[in-house]
C-alpha cells in the first residue's frame, strides 16, 4: 500500500452531550474504495462533514496527501481534491443542471460565463462516466435520482481526487449502479480514492476494498471486503442480529383498487402516464420497478390524491377517486411518500402535530377545535409503538433522523389515526421508496410493517428503484418505463436480466 | 467564522432573542446619537420618558400603538401562512375610506340607522374593503402563481391615489376650507376614550382582543393548524390533506380585513375624518412589528407598544435635545435587522474558526 491519501486521526465531535464521532482514526489509500457502514446516527455523515469542512472536529486532525487539511474550510477540501456527493441534494433548485455544475467554478470577475466550454466539458464528463444528464433541465423538475446524478457529475467536473459518496446507489437503477461501480473501479484504477457510504451490504461487499463499520460514533470494525459476510456486517452495524422480514401466510382478497387506462399529461416526460392500467388486490404486494423519472411520480401522485387523471379512471373500493388527498385518506389509503423531509413531514411543526396531520379534522378535532389531549395521547402511543426516537412529541419533526422520521410516517399511515393499530387495516398502502437511505435495522422494520399490514388484508403498491427491495417483498412486479407500465407478472417469473432490460425500455413494449 | 446549526433549540433562547435584538439596536443607535452631538444617556432617558415615563406618555404610546397592533397582526397572520401581505397600508386606507362612506355625515346627514347598527356596518364595511383588496392578490397567487409581494405592494399606490381622488372629489368635506379631507364621521360612531383627557380610545381594546383571538385560533383550531402547516411546508400540508388554496385565500382575506379595521378604528378613534396623511406608514411599520414579535399574535401587542413608545418618545426627545426624530426610524429599522440576526443566532451558533 502506498502512502495514504487521507489520514483521519482521533476525530471526535460532540453536539451537546451527544458524541457523534468518538476518536475515529482511519486511513484511505490511493486507489482504494473504502465503504463506511453504519446505522442512521452512527456518525457517518458527521465524519464526512468534518472531512469536507462542514463541521469542525473538537479533537483530532486530518491529513490530505500528506499535508494537514485546515479544519472547517470546504474550499480547502475542494482544493485538496476532495469531492462530495451529499445524501440530501445541495443543488440550487431554480437553476439548470449546467448552471449548478458550473456554479463556483468560474471567477466572479469574468464578464461572461463560458457556458459553451462548460457544457462540452460536462457532456464529456457525463459520457465518460456513463451518466445520463440533460444540461438544460431545471433542477427543480428533477427527481431525487436525477439530482444525485447531477451531484456526482458536479464532483467529477471539479477534478476530485478523493470522491465521497453518501448513499449514492440508493436512487440508481441496477444498470446505473453497475455503471457507477464500473466508473468507480475505473477511477480507482486511475489513482482516485473513494469513500462510499451505503447500507446495501451486497454492494458494499462487492464494490469496496475495505469496510469500516461505525456504531454510536465509534469505529467498531475495519475489515477487508473480500470474504466479509453480510450477516456479520449487519450485526456489527446494528449491535445485534437482524432478522430478515418474514411474510406470514395469508389469503389473497378481492381487487380493491383499479387504475384503468390512465393518462396524465404532465409538463415533462417524468410526469406523464400514457394509458396505465393496474389492479391491486387485498393481501397482495404489487411492485413497480423502474428508473426514477419514468412516470412513477405521476402514478404516486395519482394514488396519493395529489393529482387527477386526464383520461381514464382510478377507483378505490369501487368508488371513483377525486384528486383530493383527504378523500383518499378517508377511503383508507395509507400513503408513504418518497420524500420524507419535504412531503411526509412538516419539519417546523412538532412531532405530535405531524402524527395527526392526515387526520386533524377527524377524529382529532370537534367543532373546529383540535382535541389536543386526544391528539397528544395518540402521538405518544404512536411514538411508543413504532419506537420513534428523538426529542419526544414536542420536538420539531425536522430534528428526527431519517429513520425515525420514516417510522413516524409509516406509523401514522398504518395506524389510521387509531390507538388500536392492530385492529386497523388500511385498504391500500401506497409506498414510494419507503426505505430510501435507511439503515439495515430501520429497513427491515419498514419491510416488516408493510408485510404485516398486507397479511392483515391491505393491498400494497410498492414503487421502488431498489430491486433487492422489490424482490424481497413483491408478489407481482411490473416495470415502468417512459410513462408506460409493463404487464404485471409474478415476481418469480422475472429474471434480474429481464427486469434490467425492461427498466431500460427494452422488451416492455409488448404490454402497456 | 462560520455558522453551525444548534443541536437543539432552547426556549430560553427564543424568548431572549428579541431582548438581545433591542439591546443591540440601542447600542448601534447610540453611535448615531453621539454623531448628532447629543449626550447618549440623556437622549435615551428622554426617549424613554417621552414614551413610557408618565401617564400622559403612556396614553400617547398606547394611542399610537393601537393601529400598529392591528397592522402588525395583519402582517403576522399572513406571514404565518407564508403569504407576504405588504399591502396593509393600502388596506388601512381602504378601510378608513369605507368607514367614512358608511358612517360619514354626507350632506350633513348620512345613513339614518341606530348607532350600534351603523357602527357594526361601518366596521364590517372597513373589514370588507381590506379583504377585497387582498382578494385579487390571493386569486392571482393561488391561480397563476403571481408573487403577492409585488401585487400587494403595488396596490398600495393605487389605493392611495384612489383615496386622494375621493378626498378631492365626491367625499370632500365642503366645510374644510378647501383642504382635501373627508366629511366627518357621525359623532355617535366615534370610539369612546378610555381615559379622561387623553387620546387613548376603545380601539386599543379591540386590537388586543383581536390579537388574543388570533392567538387562540392559531393555537387551538383546525384552521390554525392549517395556517401553520401551509406556512411551514405547503407541499407536505397538501399531502396530508390540508386545503392549501382555501387556507391561503382565507388567511389573505382575514389579513386584509384586520388591516381594513385598523383604518376604521383610526378614523373612529382619533380624527373623526380621513386625510391623506392619517397614517405615517402604519402598514409598513406593521411588518416590522410582526417580525419583531416573531409572528406571535400576543408578541405583536408588546412589539407595537415598544415601537410606538420609541416613536412617541423620539418626538418629545427631539424637542429637548438636538437629535432629529429620524432616530426613531433608525431604531425601528435596525431593530428589525437585529431581530433577524437574533432569530438566526437562536438556531445557529457562530464559530470563530
Amino acid at each position: 500500500m502506498t502512502d495514504p491519501v487521507l489520514r483521519l486521526s482521533g476525530i471526535t465531535k460532540r453536539f451537546g452531550t451527544l458524541v457523534a464521532n468518538d476518536g475515529i482514526t482511519i486511513d484511505l489509500a490511493r486507489g482504494e474504495i473504502l465503504a463506511l457502514l453504519g446505522e442512521n446516527g452512527a456518525g457517518k455523515s458527521t465524519l464526512v462533514s468534518i472531512l469536507f469542512g462542514h463541521y469542525v472536529a473538537d479533537e483530532g486532525a486530518i491529513e490530505a496527501f500528506g499535508r494537514p487539511l485546515p479544519p472547517g474550510d470546504p474550499a480547502a477540501a475542494l482544493a485538496a481534491g476532495i469531492g462530495m456527493v451529499h445524501q440530501h441534494s445541495t443543488l440550487a433548485d431554480n437553476l439548470s443542471v449546467l448552471d449548478n455544475v458550473m456554479l463556483g467554478t468560474e471567477p466572479l470577475w469574468r464578464p461572461l460565463s463560458r457556458r459553451r466550454e462548460g457544457r462540452a466539458r460536462l457532456l464529456d464528463t457525463a459520457r465518460r462516466f456513463g451518466l445520463s444528464l440533460d444540461p438544460d433541465a431545471r433542477v427543480a423538475r428533477l427527481s431525487v435520482g436525477e439530482r444525485q446524478r447531477v451531484e456526482i457529475a458536479k464532483a467529477l467536473y471539479r477534478d476530485a481526487r478523493v470522491l465521497i459518496l453518501d448513499e449514492p446507489t440508493a436512487v440508481l437503477a441496477p444498470q446505473e449502479s453497475e455503471a457507477l461501480f464500473a466508473t468507480l473501479r475505473g477511477l480507482v484504477a486511475g489513482g482516485l480514492s473513494v469513500i462510499f457510504i451505503s447500507h446495501k451490504l451486497d454492494e458494499v461487499v462487492r464494490v469496496s476494498d475495505r469496510i469500516a463499520v461505525l456504531r454510536h460514533g465509534k469505529l467498531v470494525a475495519t475489515l477487508p471486503a473480500r470474504g466479509a459476510s453480510k450477516a456479520s456486517l449487519a450485526e456489527a452495524m446494528v449491535g445485534r442480529p437482524v432478522p430478515p422480514p418474514v411474510a406470514k401466510p395469508h389469503a389473497r382478497g378481492d381487487t380493491v383498487c383499479v387504475i384503468d387506462r390512465v393518462v396524465v399529461q404532465g409538463e415533462r416526460d417524468a410526469e406523464r402516464l400514457h394509458g396505465v392500467s393496474l389492479a391491486l388486490r387485498a393481501g397482495e404486494i404489487s411492485a413497480i420497478a423502474g428508473v426514477s423519472g419514468n412516470g412513477q411520480a405521476a402514478l404516486i401522485d395519482l394514488l396519493c390524491g395529489l393529482r387527477g387523471a386526464d383520461m381514464g379512471t382510478v377507483t378505490l373500493g369501487g368508488r371513483t377517486m377525486p384528486a383530493d388527498p383527504q378523500a383518499w385518506i378517508v377511503a383508507g389509503a395509507a400513503r408513504i411518500p418518497g420524500d420524507r423531509r419535504d412531503v411526509g413531514t412538516i419539519g417546523d411543526l412538532p412531532v405530535w402535530e405531524n402524527a395527526i396531520a392526515e387526520r386533524y379534522r377527524r377524529p382529532f378535532a370537534s367543532g373546529g377545535i383540535v382535541r389536543r389531549h386526544a391528539a397528544r395521547a395518540f402521538a405518544r402511543s404512536l411514538v411508543d409503538r413504532y419506537d420513534v426516537r428523538g426529542g419526544g412529541i414536542d420536538a420539531p419533526a425536522r430534528t428526527l433522523s431519517g429513520g425515525n422520521m420514516q417510522k413516524l410516517i409509516v406509523g401514522r399511515a398504518l395506524s389510521g389515526g387509531s390507538g388500536h393499530a392492530d385492529r386497523y387495516v388500511p385498504t391500500l398502502i401506497v409506498a414510494n421508496q419507503p426505505t430510501w437511505g435507511l439503515d439495515a435495522g430501520s429497513l427491515a422494520w419498514v419491510h416488516q410493517q408493510i408485510l404485516d399490514a398486507c397479511a392483515r388484508g391491505a393491498a400494497v403498491l410498492l414503487v421502488s428503484e431498489d430491486l433487492d427491495e422489490i424482490l424481497a417483498l413483491a408478489d407481482r412486479v411490473a416495470v415502468m418505463h417512459a410513462g408506460r407500465l409493463s404487464q404485471a407478472r409474478p415476481a418469480s417469473a422475472w429474471t434480474l436480466a429481464e427486469l434490467g432490460l425492461a427498466m431500460a425500455g427494452e422488451g416492455a413494449r409488448d404490454a402497456a | 467564522m462560520r455558522l453551525e446549526a444548534r443541536a437543539s433549540l432552547s426556549p430560553a433562547m427564543a424568548i431572549a432573542a428579541p431582548f438581545m435584538a433591542v439591546a443591540l439596536t440601542l447600542a448601534v443607535a447610540a453611535l448615531f446619537v453621539a454623531w448628532a452631538g447629543a449626550p447618549v444617556g440623556r437622549t435615551y432617558a428622554l426617549i424613554f420618558e417621552g414614551g413610557f415615563g408618565s401617564r400622559f406618555a403612556w396614553s400617547e404610546t398606547l394611542t399610537r400603538a393601537t393601529p400598529l397592533m392591528l397592522t402588525g397582526l395583519a402582517a403576522a397572520i399572513a406571514f404565518r401562512a407564508h403569504l407576504y401581505n405588504i399591502g396593509a397600508e393600502g388596506q388601512l386606507y381602504a378601510g378608513a375610506l369605507a368607514a367614512v362612506a358608511v358612517g360619514g355625515l354626507h350632506g350633513g346627514a348620512g345613513f339614518d340607522l341606530p348607532a350600534p347598527v351603523l357602527f357594526a356596518a361601518m366596521m364590517a364595511a372597513a373589514a370588507l374593503a381590506g379583504a377585497v383588496l387582498m382578494a385579487l392578490p390571493a386569486f392571482a397567487k393561488t391561480r397563476f402563481g403571481v408573487d403577492e409581494v409585488v401585487t400587494t405592494l403595488l396596490l398600495n399606490f393605487i389605493v392611495l391615489l384612489f383615496v386622494s381622488m375621493m378626498l378631492d372629489g365626491p367625499m370632500k368635506d365642503p366645510t374644510a376650507m378647501g383642504w382635501p379631507q373627508s366629511v366627518a364621521l357621525k359623532e355617535e360612531l366615534e370610539l369612546p376614550k378610555l381615559v379622561e383627557r387623553t387620546r387613548v380610545h376603545a380601539g386599543l381594546l379591540i386590537a388586543v382582543a383581536l390579537a388574543a383571538l388570533a392567538w387562540a385560533v392559531l393555537r387551538l383550531t383546525t384552521f390554525g393548524f392549517e395556517v401553520r402547516a401551509v406556512g411551514a411546508n405547503a407541499r407536505a400540508a397538501r399531502f396530508a390533506g390540508v386545503p392549501v388554496t382555501r387556507t391561503l385565500v382565507v388567511v389573505a382575506l382575514a389579513s386584509g380585513a384586520v388591516a381594513g379595521l385598523a383604518g376604521a378604528i383610526e378614523v373612529a378613534g382619533r380624527a373623526g375624518y380621513l386625510t391623506l396623511d392619517m397614517s405615517p406608514g402604519y402598514g409598513y411599520t406593521g411588518i416590522v412589528i410582526a417580525m419583531l414579535a416573531g409572528l406571535h399574535p400576543l408578541g405583536v401587542v408588546a412589539a407595537a407598544i415598544f415601537v410606538a413608545g420609541v416613536l412617541v418618545g423620539a418626538d418629545s426627545m427631539s424637542r429637548a435635545v438636538a437629535v432629529p426624530t429620524y432616530i426613531a426610524d433608525v431604531i425601528v429599522a435596525f431593530a428589525l435587522l437585529a431581530m433577524l440576526v437574533a432569530t438566526l443566532s437562536a438556531r445557529f451558533r457562530l464559530r470563530w474558526r
